[in-house]
């Protein structure tokens, strides 16, 4: 097994389903990866797993603002997008940083943070599939809790 | 006079402004201009560039306002929401030159400062009115029944902001940066009828542009490389229209939902022609008061309650709005 899992997406309401089903494992500290080209449905996915997590309200895209952090029923959920970041430099981990601490986190574009970002628990991959459909790909990045074990 | 000082997201701003709402100085100091002073190399997206940039820019408003400090008697500060190392360095900056002076400070809320964008000179709009407030991070619509109270929402972006659309529709156009304003000028030259964009009607007075945005993906998607050239101006004055006719509608169902009379645009998408057009009774803010800026700020200072000396040494900034 080398731990990832491969689902099919014709729907946003099918990309929330598997991002609900992957937010019932996970747990604060915890950081998910979500990369994929644009219109794949990142925020969407998060959305989905935001809604699991007990989050209410809209989640939407913080390309702009960065980060968001909502309360969800048991833990805080944050929401951080990279897309604007060209690399991420020491200071600009200090700005995140806050978005870590005793959350469960949702990093959008995660390629500029490579190498500075705490190590991805799960990494998303979202990609087109020819019109709607999509193929989201779910890579268990701690070997203690890989599929197979 | 009113110093005003903004450090919620990319701008490092700062301004003076007179108590009757007189813009003295305003002082952005943007993005853009970093470009070209970094060679245009990206500046990082960091608060240590505010903390390098406060000083400067708010040397820069007093200067060009020809005030100084001994003319400031309201220091106002955006508290959020907001990234927060970027607030938090407007916020200690904005307290230690009121606590110097033993001057009061005001806490502003961003949103409520683009809303205050227009209760300036020389066109002060008086509520009640409906407000479009579109930006990159953020798309609302506004009941607002008086200056002083926070407006209620009545809509808001379910996913992407009006801002973001554009920005990621020029990135799928590759145009250049930034991206509003590559697709509000190639649009000029194109066909807003060439493509039929579809809009998501969800419920309520609520936006939703994802689609919108994937539409767009799909469509330039369908063409070989060399066909998306000749079509580029198309594609963008459609992708333009389907942005503004969702921004038009809904805003015009919003102030007939509470009976209102006016209309008002604030926000850097205010600054999109084709809006702009489509809205000819609608009070818009001053283009360069629709970016993020400081003028606006200290404009939303007159109405806000002030803390006074020195209660604010205790005042935080907060992410978001909820």
């Amino acid at each position: 097994m080398d731990g990832t899992a491969a689902y099919a997406s014709n729907l946003p309401s099918r990309t929330e389903e598997i991002a609900a089903a992957l937010a019932a494992s996970l747990t604060p500290g915890d950081v998910v990866t979500v990369s994929g080209e644009l219109g794949t449905g990142k925020t969407t996915f998060v959305r989905g797993a935001s809604r699991a997590l007990g989050v209410e309200g809209a989640v939407t895209s913080p390309t702009f603002t960065i980060g968001h952090r909502y309360r969800g029923r048991d833990v805080d959920v944050s929401h951080l997008d990279l897309y604007r970041f060209r690399g991420l430099s020491a200071a600009e981990w200090g700005d995140l940083e806050p978005y870590f601490d005793d959350a469960i986190v949702f990093v959008e574009w995660p390629e500029a943070g490579a190498g500075v970002l705490p190590p991805a628990r799960f990494a998303v991959r979202i990609e087109h599939r020819g019109g709607d459909a999509r193929i989201v790909s779910i890579r268990d990045a701690d070997p203690r809790v890989r599929h197979g074990d | 006079m009113i110093l005003g000082i903004e450090t919620s997201c990319d701008e490092t701003a700062a301004a003076v402004i007179t108590q009757e709402g007189a813009i003295r100085s305003s002082v952005v100091s943007s993005q853009a201009d970093l470009h070209a002073r970094y060679g245009g190399v990206v500046p990082e997206v960091a608060s240590r560039r505010h903390l390098e940039l406060v000083v400067p820019v708010v040397r820069a408003a007093l200067a060009e306002g020809e005030a100084t400090l001994d003319d400031v008697e309201l220091v106002a500060v955006t508290a959020g929401p907001g990234l927060i190392g970027a607030l938090l360095v407007g916020v200690a900056a904005a307290k230690a030159l009121a606590w110097s002076r033993r001057l009061p400070l005001a806490a502003v809320d961003h949103l409520q400062g683009h809303v205050a964008s227009l209760y300036l000179e020389p066109d002060p709009l008086e509520p009640p009115f409906v407000c479009l407030l579109a930006s990159g991070g953020h798309t609302l619509l506004l009941d607002v029944r008086d200056r002083s109270a926070r407006p209620r929402v009545l809509g808001s972006t379910l996913d992407d902001a009006a801002g973001e659309a554009f920005d990621k529709g020029a990135r799928l156009l590759g145009l250049g940066y930034p991206g509003g304003a590559a697709v509000d000028r190639l649009a000029r030259e194109g066909d807003p009828d060439a493509y039929a964009f579809p809009v998501a009607r969800v419920p309520g007075l609520d936006f939703s542009f994802s689609g919108l945005k994937t539409s767009l993906l799909y469509a330039v998607r369908e063409l070989d490389a060399d066909e998306v050239e000749p079509r580029r101006a198309d594609l963008a004055a459609s992708y333009q229209r389907a942005i503004v006719r969702a921004l038009v509608e809904r805003t015009r169902e919003a102030a007939a939902s509470v009976r209102a009379e006016r209309i008002a645009v604030v926000g850097g998408v205010a600054a999109n022609s084709e809006l702009r057009a489509a809205l000819p009774d609608a009070a818009l803010a001053p283009l360069p008061l629709c970016t993020d800026n400081a003028a606006m700020i200290a404009s939303a200072a007159r109405f806000t309650g002030a803390i006074s000396y020195p209660r604010y040494l205790a005042l935080d900034a907060y992410a978001s709005s909820a």
